[in-house]
């Protein structure tokens, strides 16, 4: 299985991005543009887990639970991880969103605007449920922007503080620059380090 | 993913235990600082292949989760049972996310973009 190399070295941190959004808005296929191992599709930890509970109940012919969620690696430098983690869709799975959320550098939520309404949970959440920074990006399907970015937000009923940006979820580059983003953002909702702390390091 | 049917309960394996003693994410790093074959020789099956797993490289707890085919919670419990006894390196320095850590995610976005 993907076993990448990584710079191994006790210094090496990892950050996380969550990728949210509806079903089918591209979530794994953004993860897979820019991840440097094959996504990992966790359905397969969540089903294998709950099948060896279930198996242990002769008779109950219970359905496993299935969570489509991928993640994805990208090395940043010699001592950064940056994982990305697509959230499941499906709103039974929301329990799970604090969880995977927890410590995240902030929230990418991806909106095709052919299916604006499949978006709506995750920036409900986001906007109700976490303090996570988020932005809200417009996966543009066949390369185009069919509604003006200003259309997209008044629909989404976006405040004027949440960023609003667009890529082609395929492009490497451009989830790259959507990335940014995020990190832009939670960059200047973060205080900086005073002169003293930087002087100490 | 091969499928395995095991004869006890996941959480038997933790002895009941879904805490840990330390916050470990799903991208929290795990690696071994030095191996001991011995040591892994002496292990449970799960608890050996996360050793053996994280051995190769530095692992987030949902990559060896999912690499080793046993359940995040389960996976947890058993990384900081190793972590406790310094088997394992758990890298928790990024439980906050502090502005140099933002600069150097940026500055990598933007080779990348």
């Amino acid at each position: 299985m993907a076993s990448a190399n990584l710079p191994d070295s006790p210094l090496l941190t990892s950050a996380k991005i969550v990728i949210a959004g509806g079903f089918g808005v591209g979530k794994t296929t953004c993860v897979a543009s820019i991840s440097e191992i094959p996504p990992i599709n966790t359905e397969a930890w969540m089903t294998a887990a709950s099948e060896t509970v279930d198996r242990l109940d002769p008779g109950i012919d219970k359905t496993t639970t299935t969570v489509a969620m991928d993640f994805g690696r990208l090395t940043i430098g010699p001592d950064l991880v940056l994982y990305l983690f697509g959230t499941p869709g499906q709103p039974r799975f929301w329990p799970m969103w604090d969880d995977l959320c927890r410590g995240a550098v902030g929230a990418m939520v991806l909106a095709d605007t052919r299916d604006l309404a499949a978006s709506f949970p995750a920036v409900n959440y986001f906007e109700q449920d976490s303090d996570m920074p988020f932005v809200v990006c417009v996966n543009l399907f066949d390369g185009v922007l069919h509604h003006p970015l200003d259309d997209v937000r008044a629909a989404l009923a976006l405040p004027a503080h949440v960023p609003l940006t667009a890529c082609d979820a395929r492009d490497p580059s451009s989830v790259a620059r959507a990335l940014l983003t995020v990190v832009e953002h939670a960059m200047s909702r973060t205080p900086r380090p005073t002169a003293g702390a930087l002087a100490a390091r | 993913m091969q499928m395995r049917y095991w004869k006890v309960r996941p959480y038997v394996l933790t002895a009941g235990r879904t805490r840990t003693r330390q916050p470990l994410l799903v991208h929290t790093l795990v690696s071994v600082p030095h191996y001991d074959a011995v040591f892994a020789a002496g292990l449970l099956p799960e608890a050996r292949s996360l050793y053996e797993q994280a051995r190769r490289a530095a692992r987030s707890v949902a990559e060896l989760s999912a690499v080793c085919g046993i359940s995040l919670g389960v996976t947890r419990v058993v990384v900081d049972d190793l972590a406790a006894t310094d088997r394992l390196l758990v890298h928790s320095d990024h439980d906050n996310v502090d502005f140099r850590l933002l600069e150097r995610l940026r500055d990598g976005l933007r080779k990348l973009a």
